[in-house]
């Protein structure tokens, strides 16, 4: 089943060469070798899920897996290990950051491919590809040392005063916290979202715009209408991407999120994160439950990965079969 | 001298003696380009002092060259009981569970080390606090800096600011000491908390590291937090003082953290806890950090050098501590670490000729 989408690739461009006589072999030769190479993911992400849960073994001796997630409590010196803090964190962090970087992202797509002119374009995307070759430490050490004090002297005062009444928006603002790890993961998530986004928008064929503007649509009218509507799929994997890279984000998240176990509905608070517990105490852990709930929260960050993505192909296959049925 | 491999000389011991020259020749030229290696791997407070041992000792002897892999204190205890380094390294003596996996081990205390308490509060200039007054802090019951707990020891008026605390969130040893002096003080600490690497802390912000904690404490006005002693001394950060158990303040300092360990009734295997020690001037937040090596040394050469090396340590050693803001061993407990070192056996035979 692996070699099916492998051999479907492979085929129909040599078709017309095929009755040349010695092809066959290397036909195959090629297919064998592009089936196990597409197996070695399989095989290596079967490997890492085989090893965590080796890892974990220990801890699924005493702990229920429902205890395991949906407790609030994670005291290793006194072997109490739940989840949820951890998982809490991690998708609000993420969807913070994706709920800010997205529609920035597919702006500045939008705005490169259908309105700058052509000269403009590296002008942009320059930064952008310096943006996305930062590494995550000095995001976080920026983060820090900029993002944090300018969220706890002018952003989160402001936010709350103007949207003090919504839960996400009270409590004191110490900076550090879930607010702070969101949008600094939005930052970092930018210039991923942007290049793929900027890349799909360029695959839109240049009639299907001017299709529109000939119907006597506006600009606007010909993005929303025939721009926007064949990309959809492209962007969302754009989105998945990013969303991938939150999702894992260990260091910056680590420096700025506060690391305090603790479920608050206000962005304001200081949280934890997945990644970030597995990165602080791993070094340190000492027993094989420690280390084993270490590794199951390996297995976790693993689920919610697979949760999310999924929910991102539900929602490409729910908008291709969307109002934009024009292919 | 010349060996003339496919040559048509059938003479089997020419052939034997040109092999054996050339085996000695490799043998010695192995020796000369590869000095001995002793590996270890463990914790990393005591690391920079640690390089600084291992590379003037390699001055002194050429011959023999000390790799330290600074990679955590439970991974230095996970590293030797597996045989995997020479020698290991730890903040925290073994536990006996531990010790169960590992017959045999023997801890070397090297230096000691001292936890102190850094504050940013610009109005208080000299802090001292009750270990009352700090575990309420940091159980999260004090919450502001003019509470009747501090003001007690602290005359005048004191800022109504809003008390933030800062602690490690990545597992640490630091934290183990530090934790272990908030149970002895607090009952109620030892009740809801405990001690150890990564408790369940009640109240504050985790952040990696020493740098991590110091990055809170500066940023933010009210916020107090713990840091090793060689760390804030480097930093020039705010200090508080500390109510030891005689009742007076101490600041740290390598003397009082020294004196800490004066104070202590030493088991033979060094495995102590010396926090709130009585003893005046003592620094009531002081640790060992231990050596960790087997009894009976499986490898000669090895087992000799590392013995030789530690004696070094013990003795001469010591005075680079200082400097580097690690407080060095009481004469005292120099003198146990030698017999310490003298038991120290080669297939049942003394390591060191002392």
């Amino acid at each position: 089943m692996i070699a099916d989408p492998v051999v479907q690739t492979a085929q129909p461009a040599p078709r017309e060469l095929s009755h040349a006589p010695g092809r066959r072999s290397s036909d195959r030769l090629w297919s064998a070798t592009l089936t196990t190479l597409g197996g070695a993911v399989l095989v290596v992400a079967g490997v890492i899920l085989f090893s965590l849960g080796h890892v974990s073994a220990p801890l699924w001796r005493t702990v229920h897996v429902f205890d395991f997630l949906f407790g609030s409590v994670w005291d290793p010196e006194r072997e109490k290990f739940g989840a949820l803090t951890y998982i809490y964190g991690t998708v609000v962090t993420s969807t913070v950051a994706l709920l800010l970087a997205a529609p920035v992202s597919i702006g500045i797509a939008l705005f490169l491919t259908e309105m700058a002119p052509s000269q403009l374009r590296p002008l942009v995307s320059f930064p952008l590809e310096l943006l996305a070759g930062i590494p995550s430490v000095v995001y976080g050490l920026w983060g820090l040392f900029v993002l944090v004090p300018l969220l706890r002297e002018r952003i989160e005062p402001l936010l709350g005063r103007a949207l003090g009444f919504l839960p996400f928006f009270q409590g004191p603002p110490i900076g550090l916290g879930f607010l702070a790890a969101g949008m600094l993961l939005a930052i970092m998530i930018l210039p991923t979202m942007t290049s793929i986004s900027i890349e799909v928008l360029k695959t839109v064929p240049g009639a299907q715009r001017e299709a529109a503007l000939a119907l006597g649509a506006t600009p606007w009218e010909a993005i929303r209408m025939a721009v926007l509507p064949y990309a959809r799929a492209g962007i969302l994997g754009a989105v998945i991407l990013g969303l991938g890279r939150a999702l894992g984000e260990t260091m910056a998240v680590t420096m700025v999120i506060g690391n305090t176990p603790r479920i608050s509905a206000s962005l304001f608070a200081p949280g934890y994160s997945l990644p970030s517990v597995i990165a602080n105490e791993f070094a340190e852990a000492s027993g094989a439950m420690h280390t084993g709930a270490l590794a199951a929260l390996g297995l976790v960050l693993f689920g919610v990965t697979l949760i999310f993505n999924s929910l991102a192909r539900l929602l490409v296959r729910a908008a291709e079969r969307g109002p934009g049925r024009r292919r | 001298m010349k060996l003339n491999w496919n040559a048509g000389t059938k003479s089997a011991t020419r052939r034997a003696a040109a092999l054996a020259c050339a085996a000695t020749l490799i043998a010695a030229g192995a020796a000369l380009a590869a000095p001995l290696l002793i590996n270890g791997a463990g914790a990393t407070f005591p690391a920079p002092l640690y390089s600084k041992w291992f590379s003037d000792y390699n001055k002194k002897f050429p011959d023999i060259q000390i790799n330290y892999q600074a990679i955590g204190s439970g991974g230095g205890i996970k590293q030797i009981t597996e045989k995997t380094v020479d020698f290991g390294a730890s903040d925290a003596p073994m536990s006996d569970e531990e010790l169960a996996k590992a017959p045999g081990m023997l801890h070397i205390p090297t230096v000691m080390g001292a936890v102190v308490i850094i504050y940013n509060e610009p109005s208080l200039q000299n802090l001292k606090l009750s270990p009352e007054a700090l575990a309420g802090i940091f159980l999260g019951k004090i919450t502001s800096w003019n509470d009747p707990a501090i003001a007690k020891d602290n005359p005048g008026a004191l800022p109504a600011t809003a008390i933030t605390v800062a602690h490690r969130s990545d597992g640490s040893g630091t934290t183990a000491v530090f934790t272990d002096y908030l149970s002895k003080v607090s009952p109620e600490w030892k009740a809801q908390v405990g001690q150890g690497k990564s408790p369940n802390w009640p109240a504050g912000l985790g952040a990696k590291g020493n740098d991590g904690v110091t990055g809170l404490v500066k940023s933010a006005r009210g916020t107090i937090g713990y840091v090793e002693l060689a760390y804030a001394n480097q930093n020039k950060l705010t200090i508080a003082a500390l109510k030891n158990r005689e009742g007076e303040f101490v600041k740290p300092s390598i003397e009082s953290t020294s004196a800490a360990a004066a104070g202590v009734e030493i088991p033979a295997d060094y495995r102590v806890s010396i926090t709130n020690a009585p003893g005046k001037g003592a620094w009531p937040i002081a640790a060992f950090t231990y050596v960790l090596v087997r009894q009976e040394q499986s490898d000669a050469a090895k087992g000799k050098a590392l013995a030789e090396f530690l004696w070094w340590a013990a003795h001469d050693g010591q005075s680079l501590a200082a400097p580097l803001d690690y407080a060095p061993l009481p004469k005292p407990l120099v003198a146990k670490v030698e017999k310490t070192l003298r038991s120290l056996t080669l297939q049942g035979k003394p390591a060191l000729a002392r």
